[in-house]
């Protein structure tokens, strides 16, 4: 069986040198999350609020840390008014989100904010790649990671539910 | 707690006596009054005053406290600002930094837009959700020697503790920081980290 594309992510922060990552937990994310909490050289920093970690970026930035922020689109729309600071004083920051609302999703309340997403980021300065199949997320990933670090920008890789599989509440 | 029953504090002399002898103190100012009070007391590299991202400072102040275990991380914050980002006090009691103080200049307004009542005003006790939240340490303070007694403790390392300080509402003119958001991050940084701050792969 091929590595799940968890690993290969846990191994770009790695090469990265990513030393904190924020997060609201998404299921599409828990393999990543326990892979991170795994390792005693990451901080994990469990957020109530997904505009939290967009703050924490900014103050990690300034104490010289790289961080990460992982979320689920639905928190794309709890982030807007603080992705202004990032686009303001130019700080980096790689977000990878898990879509919900886009493939195959079987809860109506997530479609709204899930087909807004990318318009949202967009609109707020930060630039939006999409992995609609498995193979692409860690390239993406990569080209995300260091789009944001070497050009001090936002930077967000939105992972579809065709590679995640749609939740469908039955068990 | 009612307003009334308490004595106030001018805001100016509580920064101003916190950020005296800073010595290696890294300061986030929340927007709004609070950046023009650190401002007053001298503009300085290692002050990050905010100008948006209301409800953030704390947060802010968390990354960095992460990133700099070593040096002193003071946020210091209106209550409206604080009560836009009340969650943040959970994040922060849980990740629990020794180096991480917060200052709530509680003045019991939203000061910028013409001064209307915030919730500490109806009693919203924001050191008692610190402490609920699991900060060391949450105060109330009304009093200049509690003042004098705060700025030794922001130096001390043992946070995070978060006071709530009761100060006026006098209308004070404004002393404004820089604006531009790439100097202030890019003039940190380098105090901070060094010519090296803007070498990093």
């Amino acid at each position: 069986m091929s590595s799940h594309w968890s690993e290969g992510v846990y191994q770009l922060f790695k090469q990265q040198a990513i030393r904190q990552i924020s997060l609201v937990p998404d299921a599409g994310h828990a393999r990543l999350i326990k892979l991170c909490e795994a390792d005693p050289e990451l901080r994990v920093v469990g957020l109530t609020t997904e505009e939290e970690g967009i703050a924490l970026a900014v103050g990690a930035w300034l104490g010289g840390d790289k961080s990460v922020l992982l979320m689920q689109s639905s928190g794309v729309g709890n982030c807007i008014n603080m992705l202004s600071m990032l686009w303001v004083c130019q700080v980096p920051l790689p977000m990878l989100i898990t879509m919900r609302g886009d493939w195959g999703e079987f809860n109506p309340w997530q479609v709204p904010m899930g087909r807004a997403a990318r318009t949202v980021l967009e609109e707020m300065g930060v630039l939006v790649s999409s992995a609609q199949q498995e193979s692409d997320v860690v390239p993406l990933a990569e080209g995300t990671l260091r789009i944001a670090y070497n050009t001090f920008r936002p930077a967000a890789l939105l992972i579809g539910q065709r590679v995640l599989g749609a939740k469908t509440f039955t068990e | 707690m009612p307003s009334a029953s308490v004595p106030q504090l001018d805001r100016r002399q509580v920064v101003q006596s916190l950020l005296q002898d800073r010595g290696d103190l890294l300061v986030i100012a929340g927007l709004g009054a609070p950046a023009w009070d650190a401002t007053h007391a001298g503009d300085h590299a290692l002050n990050f005053p905010l100008w948006g991202g209301m409800g953030g400072a704390v947060s802010i102040g968390l990354g960095l406290a992460i990133a700099q275990p070593k040096r002193p991380v003071l946020v210091l914050t209106g209550d409206g600002e604080l009560l836009m980002g009340l969650g943040s006090l959970a994040t922060v009691g849980v990740q629990k930094p020794a180096n991480l103080s917060i200052v709530v200049l509680d003045n019991e307004r939203y000061g910028e837009t013409g001064m209307q009542d915030s919730h500490t005003a109806r009693g919203v006790d924001l050191a008692a959700a610190a402490i609920a939240c699991g900060f060391h340490r949450g105060i109330f303070v009304t009093q200049k020697h509690e003042v004098d007694a705060l700025r030794k403790d922001l130096h001390t390392l043992q946070g995070p503790w978060l006071a709530q300080v009761k100060v006026a509402t006098d209308k004070l003119p404004l002393v404004l920081p820089p604006r531009d958001g790439t100097y202030l991050k890019n003039r940190f940084r380098e105090a901070l980290l060094g010519p090296q701050a803007h070498f990093q792969k």
